[in-house]
């Protein structure tokens, strides 16, 4: 009796850690995020979004030119790996057997583990060696390939969860397969094909270490393609490490923004993939 | 079994597809499926062009210096040497730190997140923790700058020091920026990563196997050690190996807090380097052919080993998914 008394309270002490651990992680969150919005928000005016960075000492200044940098190195690699990874998604879950499929299903979720700097250091290889300078274009390649294995298995997923009775039945009718797929499973499985890239983009809409040396970075406005351009990422971390307090506040406000916009765009996946389930 | 069925259905589907395109539009279906085919194999390609690119560009470093940069652990570029040896150990400590600490914390919210929170509470902690996975490197890096690493100094290596300073590891003086605090930082990063891949794996341990340990007397926390965490262990592991994986490569957090100095130290207050941190930190700034050379190999080693390591535990994760298929038929 007594040692089933000492096995209960084992237990409820082993129990007790186990919540103690998930309330740490959760505070954990909670404490990082509150202290980046206390030193980030006073960072934040209009001139912050609208100006380009002043040298020390300056008052003002901010970093219109990286934002416009991150936005279109991002959609420049949104446009050519989501489509490319939609449709290697859409033949995995329509047509993927045999070694093929098991081979690019693997190695997507293989490369969705690889060190996004290592990503970096190909595109350098692969884009600004070549072409002898920085670019925002090789920081698209870069980014391009972090999001490609996340797309194709999302995809892969929501085209799997539409039910194979809408295709017969449009096959049923006449339609060719590439239209019966084209016009019935896919707006079905949009929403997941949609959160698919939305997660993507949340993905690497933070990442600066590949951007390090492809990207870049620059001071003024550049065209954000061919030539070495700023991106928000990259500024966080070249004026965190700078000596200056003005820069480590506009570091701050960069912190801020960014992980209001990721966050922002993790609730929208959700809200869309929730949407399906509500119809 | 849900999945199960799924495949099968796609079986027939292929099957009527077949047929029916002899009839209707069958230059319409072959230029989709070609392209479809095309997106698969560009994605294959990706991978191999990785692989191929970052050999070819390390080249000259390899047939240069060879893996002997591995067993020298002298890094000056000015004076020509180039040892990689402190990286390649700063990346290993700093991620056992990682793995010691976020491996057991992450287990056990796996387990509290998929059978001890009460249901209305699962949902959102599982959301929080997830969302620690979305912040990006390079906040966690100011983060860590600004607040971990005065707080590390100020209290934690002093109360390390206090209590376990007979051991050379908790030695020296504290510096906050350092192995233990890149390591710590490490490990707020992968808690994530294990706590959601171990909660899927223990998830998916079927309710039985639960079922019959409690009939059998056992206390909760004896169901889950003995029932439910040996049955879902290499799941475990596999979850273990991926948040190593992440470890290994991490770079923008890790350089803003490892204290950037290519040194082998005892202690793991001192500051060190990582393979990761050293690209981020000096691949800009290389000069000369032999410097960059030897950065792009380290980058190509890290590639290759995160390749290895994420592989490895691919495999082991969806091995306890396919049994878990197989069992229920």
């Amino acid at each position: 009796m007594n040692r089933l008394a000492l096995r209960k309270a084992w237990s409820a002490f082993m129990i007790g850690l186990a919540a103690l651990s998930a309330g740490i992680a959760a505070a954990t969150l909670v404490v990082v995020v509150l202290y980046v919005v206390s030193k980030g928000a006073p960072a934040l005016s209009v001139s912050f979004f609208t100006h380009l960075p002043r040298p020390v000492g300056v008052p003002g200044g901010g970093v219109a030119n990286a934002l416009l940098g991150s936005v279109v190195v991002i959609a420049l690699a949104s446009v050519v790996a989501i489509p490319i990874g939609a449709l290697a998604g859409i033949y995995l879950a329509l047509f993927g057997r045999g070694r093929l499929a098991d081979a690019v299903r693997f190695l997507s979720d293989v490369l969705t583990g690889v060190p996004s700097i290592a990503i970096g250091v190909f595109a350098y290889a692969l884009v600004v060696l070549p072409t002898h300078h920085f670019s925002g274009a090789s920081a698209s390649v870069a980014l391009g390939i972090i999001m490609l294995p996340i797309v194709v298995r999302t995809t892969e997923e929501a085209v799997r969860l539409v039910p194979h009775t809408i295709r017969e039945g449009a096959l049923a009718l006449g339609m060719p397969t590439w239209k019966a797929v084209l016009l019935v499973t896919l707006p079905v499985a949009r929403p997941g094909i949609t959160t698919g890239a939305l997660l993507s983009i949340a993905r690497v809409a933070g990442e600066s270490a590949p951007l390090l040396f492809t990207a870049f970075g620059s001071q003024f406005w550049s065209n954000p393609i061919s030539s070495p351009t700023a991106a928000l990422p990259l500024v966080i971390f070249q004026y965190a490490i700078s000596p200056y307090h003005e820069w480590q506040q506009v570091a701050w406000g960069g912190a801020l923004l960014l992980i209001f916009v990721i966050f922002a765009l993790n609730l929208a996946a959700r809200l869309v993939l929730g949407a399906k389930f509500a119809r | 079994m849900q999945r199960q069925s799924v495949e099968t259905q796609s079986v027939a589907y292929a099957g009527v597809s077949r047929k029916v395109r002899r009839g209707h539009s069958p230059f319409g279906d072959r230029l989709f499926q070609t392209v479809l085919l095309g997106a698969a194999w560009f994605v294959l390609l990706v991978v191999v062009a990785l692989f191929v690119e970052l050999i070819v560009a390390a080249w000259p470093g390899i047939s240069s210096l060879g893996l002997r940069v591995l067993g020298n652990a002298k890094w000056d570029p000015n004076d020509g040497s180039f040892g990689v040896l402190a990286f390649v150990f700063g990346t290993l400590v700093t991620s056992a730190i990682a793995l010691l600490v976020a491996g057991p914390i992450g287990i056990a919210v796996a387990l509290f997140l998929s059978d001890l929170a009460p249901r209305w509470l699962r949902q959102p902690t599982g959301m929080l923790v997830e969302l620690l996975a979305a912040v990006p490197s390079v906040v966690y890096g100011l983060w860590g700058l600004f607040v971990l690493a005065p707080v590390m100094r100020g209290y934690l290596e002093p109360a390390l020091s206090k209590s376990l300073g007979f051991l050379p590891l908790f030695q020296g003086y504290f510096y906050g920026v350092g192995v233990l605090t890149a390591g710590m930082l490490l490990a707020i990063m992968v808690l994530p990563t294990v706590a959601a891949i171990s909660r899927d794996v223990f998830n998916a341990v079927p309710i039985e196997q639960r079922e019959a340990m409690l009939a059998l007397g056992a206390t909760r926390w004896e169901m889950l050690s003995k029932a439910v965490v040996p049955y879902a262990r290499s799941g475990v592991i596999g979850a273990l190996v991926l948040a190593l994986g992440r470890a290994l490569g991490e770079a923008m957090a890790v350089v803003m807090v490892v204290g950037n100095k290519p040194a082998i130290s005892a202690s793991l207050f001192a500051p060190g380097y990582t393979m990761a941190s050293v690209l981020a930190n000096e691949f800009t700034e290389a000069t000369g052919q032999q410097y960059l050379a030897v950065l792009i190999e380290i980058g190509a080693l890290l590639f290759i080993v995160s390749f290895i390591i994420n592989a490895g535990a691919r495999l082991m994760v969806r091995k306890v998914a396919t049994e878990r298929r197989a069992a229920r038929g």
